[in-house]
């Protein structure tokens, strides 16, 4: 079933991976640069799940997630945190925000694939 | 109408009232209620300052010097403004020291020497004798020319019996009373609460019969009462009678400066003064009411001095009446019986006040600075009665009966002599030799009981050969020519202008040349040794007495004693019943049970010198004490020793305090030491976090195209050689910052290696843009160079000095922009550096950043967009600049672009090592 999947990273290199494996699974796939431009396509967009780096320009990742979640609007948007920061503390902060899952950077592959996969499953 | 039964009469029933009161506060004061505990009480028991002397003699004075009379009372009013310290100093060492007179004070201060009592008592004797006669003078002189009311008449030299001569009766009355209330009992602190209140009574009495006659006469004088005053002195002026009052003068100066120096001696050191000011007081903040109560009773005193010797001038014109009477015989004249029994009241009040006074504090002296201690030397031999009070309080009774008797004498032979206030004088000067021994012994510690003796006895022999001889002379007891012509007509060697000291007052050359002779031998024989212990001690409690609050008397004593016999000892002096109270009072205070368990230490031996001293003086009382005692010589380090101990102390607890105040500084630089270490700390756990957030982040993109590579054989050809592409130069930016963290570890540890060699700044941008060049044509920048011709030289790394450039051009290629862009790198000398700077023409770097880029991992990004980089260049840039001792900073060039530049000193080869 084709998803729609905002990814929002500030490193070239990770977003041109990301965005191969999500449209190898058949997924539409938008890119965001900062966390502004990726609060704004998620409001725009709606789509089914974002994946959200933490340390970006502007606005961080906590942030973003904390305006996602405080809109009704986009109550059903799943979010996967993504960072390089792979501290405990920041996992526990993602997650009490509302983030649905969280993976540290460098993060495999496949492991990645089916996580977005399980999330986008898990309707309710 | 006023006869002789009716004075003598009136003369009793004031004497009975003053008893009464002394009874009567006596009384009060046994059940605990002092009526002199107040300060207003202590100030006029000061007034007994002003004796017969003041009132009638000072009108005497006025009539002849005018002004002239004044110093007397300005001298007091000029010290007592000092009172605060001198005389508070005064009282606290008494109560401490429980002095009991003056020559008590000086002889404890001076190691507490018999011998220099003894003549501190000696010369007051010798000095205050003929003072005591001075008011049996005026005592009689006032009773004869009341009695021949209303005649005016002046009492002549006649010889009567005994009997019937007035002042010697006085002279009995007044030793009874003073026996009465000055010797009930050998008392420990030799306090008179009785005779004081008596005294205070008694200087209210004298005022108001002066006011009295001073209203009179003033009243008269303006002519609201009626009679003929004003027109007698509008005769007299004619005469010129008045002149002394009317052209008044302060000269000749010199008389001014000694006599108002004399009488601001006298208020604090005659016996009689000491008395009152120092023993008698009840509590020592009294003295501050005093500062200003008493001169307020001398300035009131004196108000109606000039007005009643103006109207006694007038109303006597032909000189027949003697000015020091005109307090009684102007009443007399106008007719007043009563007013002139007030007078002769008052007169009588000032009178008794003073010789009562005078002749305790005397005999108290007497008794324990002379007698006692020949005694003491004839019971080495002889067993000394067993009852020592009583034999004390006997002696006391004898002395207070001699020293009357004496003035007595006095009066008899040689009161016709001299005017009153002359009198008087000549005793000032008397007590002045007091002073150097006493001055300088609350202020000097280096004064000693020899020189304290030469000084005394200088004063005293030139006093008498200057002042006590000639008054003899005059008396016609010695050949008047001695006085002007000097011993066997040697000239300089004059009595009254020895060293050729003519033209002066007789009192200020007799003052000048008596305090010079003391002052110079008390100070040039003190000085031919170092005080011994026992003075260095008093002088420390006499010299300090203000700075510790109270001053107490560290107990200075080592030895062995028996307390069963210091309580004998003090039984023989106070009788059984007070000394064993005050020996068990002692002992309850140490919280000891009973007297037996009193340890004979120094502190018990040291109280029951005190308690001695009350009653026979501090010098007797440590004899006595020694003599039942078995004492060990101190030695003076030993004493300093124990003295010092108290300043140890209070020196320990200054140095607690600095301590106490230096750990707190080191506490408080600790904290902020350790908050510099947490901050430390934490900008290294921010480095990690760093430096970890930017290793994984390559790492991910290399794990991530790795495993899209490895799981999916599938992907086209160009799709993997772009994804192998991403995965080398992620590569090698791992290995970049990895080398950088290292770098930058390095430098910023010190273990940095150095290659430092004069280096061409020419060359440095030449290695550093071919390095770069490609990269900055890549992105289509333009790079143009402004160098100058001359070789621009400083000291340092070469290598590293390329890295810097590399660092600063890659920058500014990452922000100028791409197509079109331009980077300049100009060079010039700004003495004594040379300046580097590459500009770029790309967005330029907020203000608020311009410090910040050159923290780690602070990247700028350009329009949202992260720059490819490290983060470390510039921090790594600074840590290299900063070491080569030059410095690199970043701004803003108009109108667009960054400017980075760097200064490095020139290097000059003839400088370089």
């Amino acid at each position: 079933m084709r998803k729609r999947i905002l990814i929002v990273d500030d490193e070239p290199n990770i977003v041109i991976s990301l965005e191969f494996l999500m449209m190898r699974e058949g997924h539409e796939v938008r890119v965001a640069r900062d966390g502004e431009a990726g609060l704004a396509a998620v409001k725009t967009h709606k789509p089914d799940l974002v994946v959200l780096d933490v340390m970006m320009p502007k606005l961080d990742g906590f942030a973003v997630l904390e305006a996602v979640r405080a809109d009704e609007a986009l109550a059903k948007t799943r979010i996967l945190m993504l960072t390089a920061k792979g501290r405990e503390a920041e996992q526990k902060k993602g997650l009490s925000l509302g983030a649905d899952a969280y993976m540290p950077k460098p993060f495999s592959t496949r492991e990645l694939v089916d996580k977005v996969k399980e999330l986008l499953d898990r309707d309710d | 109408m006023i006869s002789g039964p009716v004075i003598i009469g009136a003369s009793f029933t004031y004497l009975g009232l003053l008893f009464a009161i002394a009874y009567w506060a006596d009384r009060q004061a046994e059940r605990g209620r002092s009526v002199i505990a107040h300060p207003t009480i202590y100030a006029l028991s000061l007034a007994v300052y002003c004796t017969a002397w003041t009132f009638y003699g000072s009108v005497g004075r006025a009539t002849e010097n005018g002004l002239g009379f004044l110093p007397i009372y300005l001298g007091p009013t000029l010290i007592a403004l000092l009172w605060g310290s001198v005389m508070l100093k005064m009282v606290r060492i008494s109560k401490a020291e429980r002095i009991t007179s003056i020559a008590d004070f000086i002889a404890s201060r001076y190691g507490k020497s018999q011998a220099l009592g003894g003549l501190v008592t000696v010369i007051a004797v010798i000095g205050v004798v003929p003072y005591i006669a001075l008011q049996l003078k005026a005592v009689a002189w006032s009773f004869t020319i009341l009695k021949h009311y209303p005649e005016v008449r002046m009492p002549g030299q006649t010889a009567l019996p005994l009997w019937h001569d007035s002042a010697f009766v006085i002279a009995l009355l007044l030793a009874a009373f003073t026996i009465l209330f000055g010797t009930r009992q050998l008392d420990a602190s030799e306090r008179h609460e009785g005779l004081v209140a008596a005294i205070a009574f008694e200087s209210i009495i004298k005022l108001v019969a002066f006011i009295a006659v001073g209203l009179f006469v003033t009243l008269g004088l303006l002519g609201l009462a009626g009679h003929e005053l004003p027109a007698a002195v509008e005769a007299a002026r004619q005469a010129s009678l008045l002149a002394p009052l009317l052209k008044p003068s302060v000269s000749p100066i010199q008389d001014w400066l000694a006599i108002s120096f004399l009488a601001a001696i006298a208020v604090m050191l005659l016996p009689r003064q000491f008395q009152v000011g120092v023993v008698e007081i009840s509590d020592e903040r009294h003295v501050r009411r005093a500062i200003w109560l008493f001169p307020l009773y001398l300035l009131v005193i004196n108000l109606f001095v000039i007005p009643i010797a103006v109207a006694g001038l007038s109303l006597f014109p032909s000189g027949q009446v003697d000015g020091d009477t005109f307090m009684l015989t102007i009443p007399i004249a106008f007719q007043q019986p009563w007013l002139a029994l007030l007078v002769f009241i008052g007169g009588l009040s000032a009178a008794t006040g003073m010789v009562i006074v005078e002749t305790i504090a005397l005999s108290t002296m007497v008794s324990n600075d002379l007698v006692l201690p020949a005694l003491m030397r004839l019971w080495r031999r002889h067993r000394p009665p067993e009852d020592l009070g009583w034999l004390l309080l006997n002696i006391r009774r004898g002395a207070i009966v001699a020293i009357l008797m004496l003035g007595y004498l006095y009066y008899r032979l040689a009161g016709e002599a001299y005017a009153l206030v002359s009198i008087g004088l000549i005793s000032f000067v008397a007590i002045a030799q007091l002073a150097p021994a006493v001055i300088g012994g609350l202020y000097w510690r280096g004064g000693t009981r020899e020189g304290a003796l030469a000084g005394l006895s200088a004063g005293f022999l030139v006093w008498t050969y200057t002042l006590l001889l000639p008054s003899f002379a005059r008396s016609g007891w010695l050949p008047t020519a001695f006085m002007e012509s000097g011993p066997g007509g040697i000239d300089i060697l004059a009595p009254l202008a020895l060293f050729g000291l003519a033209g002066w007052n007789e009192i200020t050359h007799g003052l000048f040349w008596s305090l010079i002779a003391n002052l110079g031998a008390f100070l040039i024989v003190s000085s031919l040794r170092e005080p011994n212990a026992a003075e260095a001690a008093q002088a420390r409690i006499y010299v300090d007495a203000l700075r510790h609050g109270r001053a107490a008397s560290a107990p200075l004593w080592r030895g062995s004693a028996d307390i069963a016999e210091l309580i004998r000892l003090a039984e023989r002096f106070l009788g059984v019943q007070r000394a064993r109270s005050a020996f068990e009072h002692y002992a309850r205070s140490r919280n000891l049970a009973d007297t037996d368990t009193l340890p004979a230490d120094g502190q018990t031996v040291s109280f029951a010198e005190n308690l001695l001293a009350g009653a026979i003086g501090g010098a007797s009382a440590r004899l006595m004490v020694a003599s039942v005692t078995e004492e060990e010589t101190l030695g003076l380090d030993e004493v300093l020793d124990i003295l010092d101990e108290a300043s140890q102390i209070r020196a320990y607890s200054q140095q607690l305090e600095q301590k106490s105040l230096a750990l707190e500084a080191a506490t408080a630089e600790l904290r902020a030491a350790n908050l510099r270490l947490k901050e430390l700390d934490h900008l290294k756990d921010d480095f990690i976090s760093s430096v970890t957030h930017e290793l994984r982040t390559p790492l991910a993109s290399i794990r991530a195209f790795s495993e899209i590579l490895y799981d999916d054989p599938d992907i086209p050809l160009d799709l993997r050689k772009r994804f192998l592409g991403i995965l080398v130069s992620e590569t090698e930016r791992l290995s970049r910052l990895v080398n950088q963290v290292l770098d930058l570890a390095k430098i910023e540890s010190g273990h940095a290696d150095w290659r430092n060699e004069a280096v061409v700044l020419q060359e440095v941008i030449e290695q550093a843009a071919q390095a770069t060049e490609q990269m900055i044509q890549d992105r289509g920048i333009q790079l143009a160079r402004a160098l100058p011709d001359t070789p621009a030289i400083v000291w340092g790394d070469r290598d590293r000095l390329v890295q810097v450039l590399m660092n600063l051009l890659s920058n500014a290629a990452k922000f100028a922009p791409a197509e079109g862009g331009r980077i300049d790198v100009q060079l010039h000398a700004a003495e004594p550096n040379w300046r580097l700077c590459v500009a770029d023409d790309g967005p330029g770097i907020p203000e608020s950043e311009l410090e910040l880029v050159f923290e780690k991992f602070r990247q700028t990004s350009i329009a949202g967009a992260k720059p490819a980089g490290t983060g470390l260049g510039l921090p790594i840039s600074r840590q290299i600049i900063d070491n080569l001792g030059g410095r690199i900073w970043a701004e803003n060039l108009p109108p667009k672009g960054a400017n980075l530049c760097f200064e490095l000193p020139a290097h000059r080869p003839d400088m370089s090592d």
